[in-house]
């Protein structure tokens, strides 16, 4: 029973395009595991299927050792997931939003509290609790982003390319965040199509044409080039 | 069991933050079939001789008609609008939010389903006494009996535009949705006239009329207005509700439904 993301076997199709083939890997617990691929390569629909938005019928996810398939629901209550677009309700308070979130988990109302408390704590955000979200900066929203995706405890965090719109310091300050929770136990899955956010010591997945490309730490794949070389060279695309 | 409610407190407290959040939305709500009752009506009434019908037992203006239909309006609007706002949702991202829940699926879109339902209810109360402000007013135990019949109504309509959200890919297809859908099913219904008088036209239209899920919705609430059931109108709008909800959770399924043709 691992405590981590392990896929096994997964395939999908749209119609006659082969989305993604024969994907396996495993990411244990305490791991930061960056999947990296050029746009088209497949990230998506592996995110879609990993949050169940999609299924296939070939291959198998667990999550937590519970089979996404078989158990989606202890499955999806120990994923924490960050996605790709904004998903805050601007109109709503932050509060209002994380709570929000934690009754979709079904969270105890007593435990809500001190988890969103907690959680404001930790981003120094505690007397914004009230704003809209629509005042928050863009580093804020996604770092509340990440609180919230956080607040039910899952063992396994899924970020689809967290960094997105975000200025070179919101950028690093979040990726450290990352690293620092993977160091504490968690098992975190990090899509990117930049190699400027992968560390030599991380766990790394390239993922190119629906294929699993390169699957080991980080610093032993890129060698002696720069990963930013060794990914052009084998995927033919910039990164 | 907590969670469950908890979700379900969720999904409808956010529903309405968000609706008082869009004043417009309330007023065009409001204004719709205000117009329709104070213009349209004032002006047909003269054009439109009614005979006694049940459930009414004395001649009534047109306007007195025409209220029931306008109350199925709101839901009919209401339902569509909230059909947008989950074609919206998915565009934004909210929607994957909602569905990574460790809750059952259909748990989800019930939930949805009702908290949209809750504010169609609230806008038709709304309409109902402006209506009776200016004296076009049903018996009193009516505005209690006719509640259930405005939930279910809600829950048919709310769920038509589940399934249409569910099928409609992008935003900007929708204004067409709304023309196919609103407009053949406001005016082929028993809205602003009666069946019979339907029929003096044209019987076909009548038994169109007759078969379109809408007219009972409007049906249900025109004789739970005067705290009477209409057996008949319930039978045709619960299945609706049943067979519309089943296409919504199959539209919904994450194994065939719009997430996988969307993404193709």
């Amino acid at each position: 029973m691992s405590s981590g993301l392990s896929v096994s076997g997964l395939e999908f199709r749209f119609g006659p395009k082969q989305a993604l083939e024969n994907v396996s890997f495993e990411v244990p617990a305490g791991t930061f595991c960056a999947l990296l691929g050029p746009n088209g390569a497949g990230k998506s629909t592996l995110v879609s299927l990993l949050t169940r938005l999609l299924v296939s019928p070939d291959g198998a996810i667990h999550i937590a050792g519970y089979d996404l398939q078989r158990k989606p629901r202890a499955a999806l209550a120990a994923l924490g997931v960050v996605f790709q677009q904004p998903t805050l309700d601007l109109n709503l308070t932050v509060w209002q939003n994380l709570s929000y979130f934690a009754a979709l988990h079904g969270l105890p109302r007593n435990i809500v509290s001190q988890r969103i408390d907690a959680a404001l704590e930790r981003l120094d955000m505690r007397e914004r609790a009230h704003e809209k979200a629509r005042d928050l900066n863009g580093g804020h929203r996604r770092r509340m982003e990440l609180a919230r995706a956080l607040l039910h405890e899952p063992k396994v965090l899924l970020l689809d390319e967290p960094t997105v719109g975000l200025d070179a310091a919101a950028r690093a300050a979040i990726t450290a965040h990352v690293h620092d929770l993977a160091d504490q136990g968690l098992c975190v899955l990090w899509t990117t199509h930049l190699t400027d956010e992968v560390r030599d010591s991380d766990h790394l997945l390239v993922l190119h044409q629906g294929a699993i490309l390169a699957d080991g730490q980080a610093g032993a794949i890129r060698g002696t080039s720069s990963l930013s070389d060794w990914f052009l060279s084998h995927t033919g695309a910039a990164a | 069991m907590s969670g469950w409610w908890g979700v379900l407190r969720a999904i409808v407290g956010r529903e309405f933050l968000r609706y008082i959040h869009q004043r417009e939305r309330f007023i065009a709500a409001l204004v719709r079939p205000l117009v329709w009752l104070f213009i349209f009506a004032a002006g047909f009434r003269a054009a439109l001789g009614l005979s006694i019908i049940p459930p009414y037992q004395t001649y009534i203006t047109y306007e007195v008609y025409i209220v029931p239909g306008l109350c199925a309006m709101i839901l009919l609007f209401n339902g569509m609008q909230s059909s947008l706002s989950l074609v919206y949702d998915r565009e934004m991202g909210s929607m994957r939010l909602l569905l990574t829940s460790p809750f059952p699926r259909w748990w989800l879109l019930f939930c949805r389903l009702l908290g949209s339902t809750v504010i169609s209810v609230l806008q038709v109360y709304a309409f109902l006494a402006i209506a009776a402000l200016f004296d076009i007013t049903m018996p009193a135990l009516g505005y209690v009996t006719v509640l259930p019949g405005l939930i279910l109504g809600g829950l048919m309509l709310g769920a038509l535009g589940l399934v249409l959200s569910s099928f409609v890919r992008q935003l900007e297809n929708f204004a067409g949705v709304m023309n196919f859908v609103i407009f053949p099913m406001f005016f082929l219904s028993s809205a602003l006239y009666p069946l019979w008088k339907m029929a003096e036209s044209s019987p076909l239209l009548r038994n169109i009329c007759a078969a379109n899920p809408f007219t009972h919705v409007v049906e249900l609430v025109r004789f739970l207005l005067y705290a009477q059931l209409n057996m008949g109108a319930l039978a045709w709008v619960v299945v609706s509700t049943i067979v519309l909800s089943a296409i919504a959770v199959w539209g919904y399924d994450p194994a065939r439904g719009m997430m996988k043709r969307r993404s193709a």
